[in-house]
């Protein structure tokens, strides 16, 4: 058979392109080019597998992604920090054109005003969802975006104590304290959600909403108490939840973080997301601000555009002085977010929402009527509830998926026997019965 | 006067809440398949959501008429240093697609997500043999997020031998600027070492500065400068007898896949940029996705989650772990998997063969430009570089008075997407112009560029305000930036 060339199809160059080369350049074979490197150590073997053909690379990752239980062919009720939603069309359609796919980070703004009026649009829907009064172009993911505010925050009241409800979830907490580790003075304090014992030298004060557990509360009174000491109310928001409930610019959250994966992103195994830092519009707040930012103005002949601003306090410029370490962020995402949210739109948003609170308020009024089943917290969730089970839940979800269901997060660690249950807009009534079948089956064979 | 031209850019740049018209919707709504519940009370409801109304067909004009605003690889030669932009094989996106790798939920039971578990522990055996470590974690999401865990782990390390007084890390001045804001974000103090003439790290220098509170010393290798550092052995052996940890930035392994193994050479942590190396897109500023890969004595620190692989009757089995001294998460879930199908596709369909041809095809096709634009611009380096190249604008500059942003911005004329400008720093390389062609590109398009680099050499000379005012063709002439940072406007507003 025809011998196939060892160029790979990626790259271009024959031999005889690497000749005319090498010979430009003046060595007798690429190895010389290579000289600078000590001798006993050139060239080592690589021990990784021999190439695939396309054909070959399609059926091995089909198989790879066979091995695992994929949402849509199960039901799926898992949510805490990564849901699942209907994505129009348009979203992969727009984001994977080449000209936004493959292009890089916007330092050139006369060839990337493409990549900038959409970012600026994302600033700008984050900022209308909100109700806050300036937001970054995205951070790495909604934890790292409340890692970094909890910072920012202690930079601008010039406080070491960073202060997070107990309800904040559990993974953010901990990226919070792997971000601060390293800082001596910085102090992490954990307190009752309610907020009836802030430390008076708190920086900030971090609440989710609706909290790990689903579950919202009224934060004006909370808002106050934090301002009253001189801190700042860093609020964790549910973006989706915006449809239907109040923005927190709406009751004074200083800085707002979130995570935009619910905006028009697959849940792909835990990434890439986008995280959102938006805050208030002040220069004490601006000058803190981590990551990038577009800023409109014009050119030489008078009109609009776009370029990336505030750049001294960014790594490349201010290097150990800079705000935040970050580069290159997630560009992309926050360009798929807000397609997302374009097309969602005002009533879109409110829809979604909607379907999401019913859907979830009839899963949970289906499991109160289960024997042995009972929702342990009262107040108003939006999406996602916890349930008491009959048996631990690892149990219970080992058993879900001979129904083919994915059940809910353990959290028997706060809740005896506890798990948090999450409907979104994808979740069928047909899913949500079959749930509560399950679950009853599962309840009645467990004594 | 508003000529039709202008009159239609600007609708094109019209923002989409002044698109917005009340009652038009840009998706369709789902039906309500289960019974009304109450709503709760309307002290938490919101009675006001300001979001655009558009319809879905003028979404989609509207992105797409932005779209001849963008230079990118698929439609631009995009020379720019220090980031390699190769080919980005559509393959990948297609892989990372797949509905049982796409939609699989970050919290799901090991049992139901071995495939995207295996996946991603080979992806971490493959980078740790690429680049010899012990071992690798890939949750990540860029290179400077790897830097800062690798920076991280040296703490940790240097804390767990009860060594609490190593707070300092030298980081040379050509390096980018994540290594310094890392190290600090880390709890580090930094150190700015010079560079010699030859590009070397300055030795005399390295010896005044070392202590016995030195915590690591953070090496770019190639470094910025697209040169390997002749005195590699000798640094480090010096941070080594010092009690450091040696760092090493691989924003730059596209030089040296199959070329030597930094691990081997006495790196303890090394980060890799799957963005840059490994074909991840890089989406007009993101999603990336990075690899921190140690030696055995920083192996308990790794993040977490880590995955491991174990084997008996049954077959094989992947989980999450927590190493015993983990640094902690960096983020909620297991890094950008997306990024990691994508890396994993490419390194696959390459194979060992493929993977060692990458860097040196790539190191041909930067050595070839050097030798061509040798004489046309300074080259503060006359000697082989690997990956890229710097050069300086310098003489144009002192002959006539155009700079490497002139040069830059004259390029774009000629589709071409300006190489990385002013980095190095100034004090490191004047007027840098730093160019990586990368390994896709053909003879044919770096004989474009040459020839296109040494017009505009030639009209520097010959009629530099063709220079001064590029770029021409553009939808918009050079931006106001000092403008735009002095007046900050960062959102739409109802005006
Ligand atoms: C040499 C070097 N180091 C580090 C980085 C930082 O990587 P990232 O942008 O992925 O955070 C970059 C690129 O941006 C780089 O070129």
């Amino acid at each position: 058979m025809h011998d196939t060339t060892a160029t790979s199809h990626y790259s271009p160059n024959t031999d005889s392109d690497r000749e005319a080369m090498l010979a430009a350049i003046g060595v007798e074979s690429a190895a010389n080019l290579f000289d600078d490197i000590p001798q006993d150590y050139r060239f080592p073997a690589l021990d990784i597998p021999a190439p695939l053909s396309e054909f070959e690379l399609r059926q091995e990752l089909g198989d790879l992604a066979a091995l695992n239980a994929t949402p849509g062919d199960y039901a799926c009720f898992l949510g805490a920090g990564s849901y699942r939603h209907h994505v129009p069309a348009i979203v992969r359609a727009l984001a994977f054109r080449g000209e936004f796919l493959t292009s890089y980070t916007p330092y050139q703004p006369e060839v990337s005003q493409r990549t900038l009026q959409a970012h600026y649009e994302f600033q700008t829907l984050i900022c209308q969802l909100t109700g806050m009064e300036v937001a970054n172009a995205g951070m790495y993911d909604g934890a790292t975006s409340l890692a970094e505010a909890a910072m920012m925050a202690a930079r601008i009241t010039k406080r070491n104590r960073i202060v997070l409800a107990e309800t904040v979830s559990p993974a953010y907490q901990s990226v919070v304290h792997t971000y601060t580790q390293g800082h001596d003075n910085l102090q992490v304090d954990v307190i009752a959600a309610d907020g009836s014992d802030i430390p008076e030298d708190a920086a900030c004060v971090v609440v989710q909403q609706p909290n790990f557990f689903g579950y919202l509360n009224d934060l004006e009174e909370m808002a106050s108490r934090v301002h009253e000491l001189g801190a700042l109310l860093i609020v964790s928001v549910d973006l989706a939840s915006l449809g239907m409930f109040r923005a927190p610019g709406s009751y004074d959250a200083d800085i707002v973080v979130a995570e935009a994966q619910t905006l028009g992103v697959s849940p792909s195994y835990g990434g890439p997301y986008v995280g959102v830092l938006a805050c208030r519009g002040g220069r004490d707040f601006l000058r803190q601000l981590p990551g990038r930012i577009v800023g409109e103005t014009v050119d030489t002949e008078g009109r609009t555009g776009y370029v990336l601003t505030l750049q001294t306090r960014e790594q490349h410029i201010r290097r150990e002085r800079a705000t935040s370490n970050i580069c290159t962020s997630v560009g992309l995402i926050a360009l798929m977010s807000a397609v997302y949210m374009a097309a969602q739109g005002k009533q879109g948003l409110r829809h979604t929402a909607e379907l999401c609170y019913h859907k979830a308020h009839y899963l949970a009024s289906l499991i109160e009527d289960i024997p042995g089943y009972s929702l342990p917290l009262q107040g108003t969730f939006f999406r996602e509830f916890v349930v008491q089970c009959p048996l631990p839940p690892s149990e219970v979800n080992r058993r879900l998926l001979d129904y083919k269901v994915i059940g809910g997060l353990d959290v028997s660690d706060r809740f005896e026997n506890g798990m948090l249950l999450c409907c979104t807009d994808v979740n069928t009534r047909g899913e949500i019965e079959a749930l509560a079948s399950a679950l009853a089956e599962i309840g009645a064979n467990a004594s | 006067m508003t000529t039709p031209e202008r009159w239609l850019e600007k609708h094109n740049r019209k923002l989409l809440m002044d698109r917005s018209a009340p009652g038009r919707i840009g998706a369709s709504h789902a039906r309500l398949d289960v019974p009304e519940s109450e709503l709760p009370d309307a002290a938490l409801l919101r009675d006001n959501l300001d979001m655009p109304e558009v319809s879905e067909s003028e979404i989609v004009r509207y992105f797409s008429q932005l779209s001849h605003y963008n230079f990118s690889i698929d439609h631009n030669f995009y020379p720019l240093g220090s980031c390699t932009m190769k080919y980005n094989p559509k393959i990948n996106d297609e892989m990372a697609a797949l509905p049982g790798l796409s939609e699989i939920h970050p919290f799901q039971p090991e049992e139901t997500v071995q495939g995207a578990l295996k996946l991603i522990w080979h992806i971490q055996e493959i980078l740790a043999e690429v680049v010899g470590m012990a071992g690798a974690s890939v949750s990540p999401k860029a290179g400077a997020e790897s830097e800062f865990a690798g920076m991280l782990m040296a703490r940790a390390y240097h804390l767990s031998r009860g060594d609490d007084k190593r707070k300092k890390v030298l980081i040379p001045d050509s390096a980018h600027g994540t290594n310094p804001a890392s190290a600090v974000v880390a709890g580090f103090h930094v150190v700015s070492l010079p560079t010699n003439e030859q590009g070397n790290t300055d030795l005399a220098a390295l010896e005044a500065a070392i202590g016995d509170d030195l915590a690591g010393f953070m090496l770019t290798q190639p470094s910025t400068l697209g040169i390997f550092d002749t005195n590699l052995s000798e640094v480090i052996q010096i941070v080594r007898d010092a009690g450091g940890i040696l760092y090493g930035d691989g924003a730059n392994l596209n030089a040296l896949l199959g070329k030597v193994k930094l691990g081997e050479l006495g790196f303890d942590v090394v980060h890799s940029n799957l963005h840059k190396t490994f074909t991840q897109p890089h989406g007009g500023g993101g999603p990336g996705a990075g690899a921190v890969l140690v030696s055995e004595r920083l192996l308990p620190y790794l993040p977490e989650p880590h995955v491991t692989r174990a084997e008996d009757e049954d077959g094989e089995r992947f989980s999450l772990t927590t190493p015993p001294q983990s640094i902690g998460r960096l983020g909620p879930f297991q890094g950008n998997f997306g990024a990691l199908v994508r890396a994993y596709a490419y390194i696959r369909t390459l194979g060992d063969v493929g993977v060692s041809q990458i860097s040196e095809d790539a190191v041909i096709n930067a050595n070839y430009i050097l030798s061509q634009l040798r004489g046309t611009f300074d080259l503060p380096q006359d000697r082989h570089c690997k990956h890229e190249v710097v050069f300086s604008a310098k003489n144009l500059k002192d002959n006539f008075g155009v700079s490497g942003k002139d040069v830059c911005k004259r390029l774009i004329d000629s589709g071409i997407h300006p190489p990385t400008m002013y980095f190095p720093l100034p004090d490191v390389v004047e007027e840098s112009l730093l160019i990586e062609p990368t390994e896709t590109e053909s003879k044919e398009t770096l004989d474009q560029f040459i020839e296109v680099m040494k017009l505009i050499a030639k009209e520097a000379e010959e009629d530099p305000d063709l220079l001064l005012n590029a770029p021409h063709n553009t939808p918009n002439t050079r931006l106001d930036e000092a403008l735009a940072a002095r007046r900050p406007v960062l959102r739409w507003s109802r005006d």
